[in-house]
């Protein structure tokens, strides 16, 4: 007895001690980043757990020197478009899939389906091209357009078809014999149920679409209209690295992220865990 | 008489009502709620899809018209020894990847799979570099492997270990961008781990218990052929997304040094967006999606064999 309770301590050490290990291998690059988002621009090589003088001054420079109010703007406000398309245009066509009948429809779904296995990166060039003509390079609408109506928006139909077989077909019964438009039940009765799957949903939209990267690359040439990924990634060039208001800047784009991902880590990971399933 | 009635007249007639009763009806509205997203497919997969099989038998550079040249592109990717290198670092960049992502994943949520006090701190701080920017992420590690002072090389120093200049090693280079994208993406395996250890059947480990299995035999006879969709499901996922690397590489080495960390989609986006040459950049493009194309097939057809299994 006393042998085999010494033996599950030492196993705990061990596996607290491992887990210790590797969180502290992913926290410590961001203690690093926040470490040197504070540091003068001469000690930026200096190893200091402690910034030693501590510059808040960087995040104020950050500020003056880029329109980083923008970046943040446009970041916002794109995630926040495409997330709204993405459950509107998903749930509306995941309804029709789940509950009407039509012509057709499983063989639609199947076509939808498959596009997910169409990588947005393999076609981007003709994408590129039918925006440049259609006069809309340099600006957001690919940015909100491409992602509610392309694989990304086709996830959130499957998500949310998904979601809707489960639900019970009396209610839908009910609402037709009270003379209900399929508008209005689809509105009224099928959006309010799935509100969990919506929460899943947006908060899996609004990261995604936060840290797109590839998209903004190619198409935003102006400064005033780039989203805090893509602004990140230029700085490094164009300030010779300045590592301390890289870092501050980079400071500025995480952590709203990591506040959300705090009081929303169950339905992320849900949704992780939902996209696996699929 | 009743020929009579079929009047060109009444033919409108019918038609008209036919539409009317169409009209409103749970088919019109089937059409309607799901037409935003077949015009998107059409429009945003399916026409580019076409499109870009299109421009790939051309030679359309930025300005010009495009030339139709057939397979000449392919051709010229065959000898083209910088595709050869970019090819090669991608599959380099897969293998290296995909076992340490899912072993560690694995190893990971058998960890956290169990109800002790900390388990959800545990979770999170893996978790947290699968939400970062990929961009940000790769920032702080491009600091954190600057040559001689930067944190990695400065804790080396502490071991009296003079350390490399990571990026700009040729030999190292990879393996730096390899370990980076990893731990970025552990966390996302892990939780898909996570939920398929919680479906395996609780008698199932009482039943193996009492025949005197042990962990590891309980690991390897029950836990993993219980999971095996999910390890397959992992492996697919993490090998398209390989395939499809660009973020960390444009931000941590730019393809270099030299060509040794160019991969497919920086290659692309190199060939169409930096030299213009959109005709060659469309073949690359049609390459990668054939090799993630077999990637999927192969994970339909195999998964069916594994669900079967499974039951």
């Amino acid at each position: 007895m006393n042998n085999r309770k010494k033996k599950s301590f030492g196993t705990k050490v061990i596996f607290y001690g491992v887990l210790t290990l590797v969180s502290l291998i992913m926290i410590v690059p961001f203690l690093w980043m926040i470490n040197t988002s504070f540091k003068d621009s001469t000690k930026i090589f200096t190893f200091q757990w402690i910034p030693d003088p501590f510059r808040w001054q960087n995040y104020l420079d950050v500020l003056e020197k880029t329109p980083f109010h923008l970046f943040y703007f446009n970041s916002i406000y794109i995630a926040i478009l495409v997330t709204i398309g993405t459950i509107f245009f998903g749930s509306l066509a995941g309804y029709a899939f789940a509950k009407l009948s039509f012509r057709g429809s499983s063989i639609l779904f199947l076509c939808l389906l498959s596009t997910m296995m169409i990588p947005v990166e393999v076609i981007t060039i003709p994408l590129f091209l039918l925006m440049r003509d259609l006069g809309l390079v340099n600006t957001h609408i690919p940015l909100i357009g491409i992602p509610i109506l392309g694989p990304a928006g086709v996830f959130g139909v499957f998500v949310m078809r998904q979601f809707f077989l489960l639900v019970p077909k009396e209610l839908e019964e009910a609402a037709k014999l009270d003379g209900c438009s399929y508008f209005r039940i689809y509105w009224s009765i099928m959006l309010p149920l799935a509100k969990p799957a919506i929460a899943t949903l947006t908060i899996f939209t609004f990261l995604t679409s936060w840290n797109e990267f590839y998209e903004p690359l190619i198409y935003i040439n102006s400064k005033e209209l780039m989203t805090l990924p893509l602004a990140l990634a230029l700085f490094t060039d164009e300030v010779g690295t300045k590592w301390e208001l890289l870092m501050s800047a980079s400071v500025m784009a995480t952590v709203p992220l990591l506040i959300v991902f705090f009081f929303a880590q169950k339905q992320f990971i849900e949704g992780v865990s939902m996209t696996g399933g699929k | 008489m009743e020929a009579n009635l079929k009047t060109p007249a009444h033919l409108s007639l019918e038609k008209k009502r036919r539409r009317k009763k169409f009209i409103g009806s749970e088919a019109f509205y089937g059409y309607l709620f799901v037409s935003p997203m077949v015009l998107g497919f059409l429009i945003v997969m399916l026409g580019p899809l076409l499109y870009s099989f299109y421009m790939s038998l051309t030679d359309w550079q930025l300005l010009g018209d495009p030339n139709f040249i057939g397979l000449e592109n392919y051709r010229r990717l065959t000898a083209d020894p910088e595709f050869g290198a970019v090819l090669k670092n991608t599959l380099i960049f897969s293998v290296g990847l995909v076992p340490v992502n899912i072993i560690m994943a694995l190893m990971l949520a058998l960890l956290l799979h169990r109800n002790l006090p900390g388990m959800g701190i545990f979770r999170t701080a893996i978790f947290i570099p699968v939400m970062t920017s990929i961009v940000v992420w790769s920032i702080i590690w491009k600091y954190m492997f600057a040559t001689d002072e930067g944190f990695i090389n400065q804790i080396l120093q502490v071991f009296s270990i003079e350390g490399p200049a990571w990026l700009y090693d040729p030999k190292l280079a990879m393996a730096a961008v390899i370990v980076v994208s990893a731990m970025k993406n552990v966390g996302l395996n892990m939780v898909l781990f996570l939920a398929a250890l919680q479906q395996v059947p609780r008698t199932l480990y009482e039943a193996s218990f009492l025949d005197g299995a042990n962990k590891s035999k309980q690991f390897w006879y029950v836990t993993l052929p219980m999971i095996t969709p999910t390890v397959f499901l992992t492996l697919i996922l993490t090998v398209i997304g390989s395939m499809k690397v660009f973020g960390q590489i444009y931000v941590m080495t730019g393809g270099g040094p030299g060509n040794h960390t160019k991969v497919l989609v920086y290659y692309i986006w190199e060939t169409a967006f930096k030299l213009f040459d959109f005709g060659y950049a469309s073949a690359i493009a049609i390459i990668l999606f054939l090799i993630i194309l077999v990637f999927t097939i192969a994970q339909w057809v195999l998964r069916k064999r594994w669900v079967f299994h499974e039951q």
